[in-house]
């Protein structure tokens, strides 16, 4: 067993996490690698669920309305008001009216991922330049392929940015699921007469943990995603990224 | 009370004071919400001036990182990373991250929040200096603007949508995010939510002010744009 006491509270917190302690009022064991992988694998479920609905149906909603371009009230307008919204109060609305539980977490969750990936989407195939399609179509590109093989693409990094966001919003209210009877990685967190500071930390570490690795794993995806022909415009260049869209779109760039 | 709720007198009674069977049955009660509304007004308030040093904080922090990053192009990947992982980080987790150094209350939360507006607001700036297009550059210079003239004559004003824009995404973002301070021991609309957190009055009333809250400072922001950039406004009126 190592012992990382000397760290203090941080200390105290990763040892949360690797071993099993007795509870804070007592009688209880809790903590440890055991417990703490069973409350984040409930987490990521929870999470992972409403997050690829969100994906499934909405980016093809948002690559449609961007290609038509139709909707940009509705596309644009769902993201402010989802930023307004709460996501605690969204949760606790739910709760009150329609009562605790994994669907109902997972609903609410659902609702959170929406705007992000609608908005980007539609922003994103919008701000592809106009001439370029012109050009596909030009070849002969039928609408379905222009989507596919030239607007997707080069939207790639708004619309990743996008379901980013939705994730890392996911994935932090996630930690306030267990309000609802749902046992993720905010049980520690919710209930510190049982966890005691040092759960607190330790769960609030590995949420952290938990929203890096998806982020991560999606700026992997969308690396796997992008053509090589498009890679060199890749993350980390100032030149015209848009990862938080606002109501109109942006100008367009000067090349 | 509920043990006598098989008497008829008890049930009369309770008819007779419709806003208790109200509460009681967990409705929606506008009775309860107009006697108890003065419990609102306080973490209102307080959410507000959370939000408000949130913001105002994040944004001399932002404002500066991107000038150092328009002027020194060097530091742009290196802050961009690093803001960025503070925006990934969610909030939440970050108020018990910082409590074993900071402690609980609304220090803790005015730090995390602050952390997470600086990605958004550094984005938004930058991309905006970095929108400015280089003809307009080239010909200020001609006029034989110095580089600080440029940038606070030129630049900044063009740049304005864009940093008005993520003024706007950091202000509801904060006033949503500001509802989980009660985590870190601070007060606002959250902690009313949470205390009664089934009472579907109290859910509705307190989550209501938070998106209230949260479309006045929109409006708000979208009217300070629109005073700050009056040619823009000539340019629709012709």
């Amino acid at each position: 067993m190592i012992t990382l006491g000397f760290l203090g509270a941080f200390g105290d917190a990763i040892e949360f996490i690797f071993n099993e302690r007795e509870s804070v009022s007592g009688g209880v064991q809790i903590g440890g690698l055991g417990e703490m992988v069973d409350l984040s694998l409930t987490h990521i479920l929870v999470s992972a669920v409403p997050m690829a609905a969100a994906v499934l149906l909405f980016l093809p909603l948002g690559l449609t309305l961007g290609h038509k371009n139709r909707g940009e009230f509705l596309a644009i307008s769902v993201s402010n008001v989802g930023r307004a919204v709460p996501s605690l109060a969204l949760l606790a609305f739910f709760l009150a009216y329609l009562g605790i539980g994994f669907t109902n977490v997972a609903t609410v969750l659902f609702l959170l991922a929406i705007p992000p990936i609608l908005t980007n989407t539609f922003v994103g195939v919008r701000q592809v330049d106009s001439s370029v399609v012109d050009a596909a179509r030009g070849m002969g590109m039928s609408d379905l392929e222009i989507i596919r093989k030239v607007e997707l693409p080069l939207a790639l990094p708004t619309i990743f940015a996008g379901i980013r966001v939705a994730t890392v919003a996911v994935v932090a209210t996630a930690t306030i699921a267990p309000l609802a009877n749902v046992h993720t990685l905010g049980v520690p967190i919710t209930e510190p007469q049982t966890y005691g500071t040092a759960g607190q930390l330790g769960a609030a570490i590995l949420v952290a943990f938990v929203t890096l690795g998806a982020d991560g794993l999606l700026r992997l995806v969308q690396r796997a995603m992008t053509p090589p022909g498009l890679r060199l415009s890749d993350d980390n260049s100032p030149e015209g990224k848009t990862r938080l869209t606002l109501g109109t779109l942006r100008r367009e760039r000067t090349t | 009370m509920s043990a006598l709720l098989g008497l008829p007198i008890a049930q009369v009674q309770i008819q007779e004071r419709a806003g208790d069977s109200c509460i009681a049955t967990n409705g929606f009660c506008p009775d309860w919400i107009a006697d108890n509304f003065d419990r609102y007004v306080d973490p209102f308030f307080e959410h507000v001036f959370l939000t408000v040093v949130s913001v105002g904080i994040g944004f001399a922090i932002a404002f500066s990182l991107a000038l150092l990053a328009h002027r020194l192009r060097w530091t742009f990947g290196p802050i961009s990373a690093v803001t960025q992982v503070l925006y990934t980080v969610p909030s939440l987790a970050a108020f018990f991250l910082l409590q074993p150094i900071t402690g609980r209350g609304n220090l803790t939360a005015i730090v995390a929040l602050v952390a997470y507006t600086l990605f958004i607001l550094f984005a938004n700036i930058t991309t905006g200096l970095q929108n400015v297009s280089d003809d307009v550059k080239d010909s200020a210079r001609g006029m034989g603007l110095t580089d600080r003239q440029l940038l606070w004559r030129v630049e900044l004003p063009l740049a304005l949508p864009e940093i008005f824009a993520g003024l706007r995404i950091a202000t509801t973002t904060t006033i949503g995010l500001a509802t989980l301070a009660f985590f870190a021991g601070g007060g606002g609309l959250g902690a009313v939510i949470e205390q009664q957190l089934f009472f579907k009055s109290n859910v509705v009333v307190a989550g209501g002010l938070a998106v209230a809250l949260a479309a006045v400072f929109d409006l708000l922001i979208l009217g300070i744009q629109r005073l700050s950039m009056p040619w823009r406004r000539v340019q629709l009126a012709t």
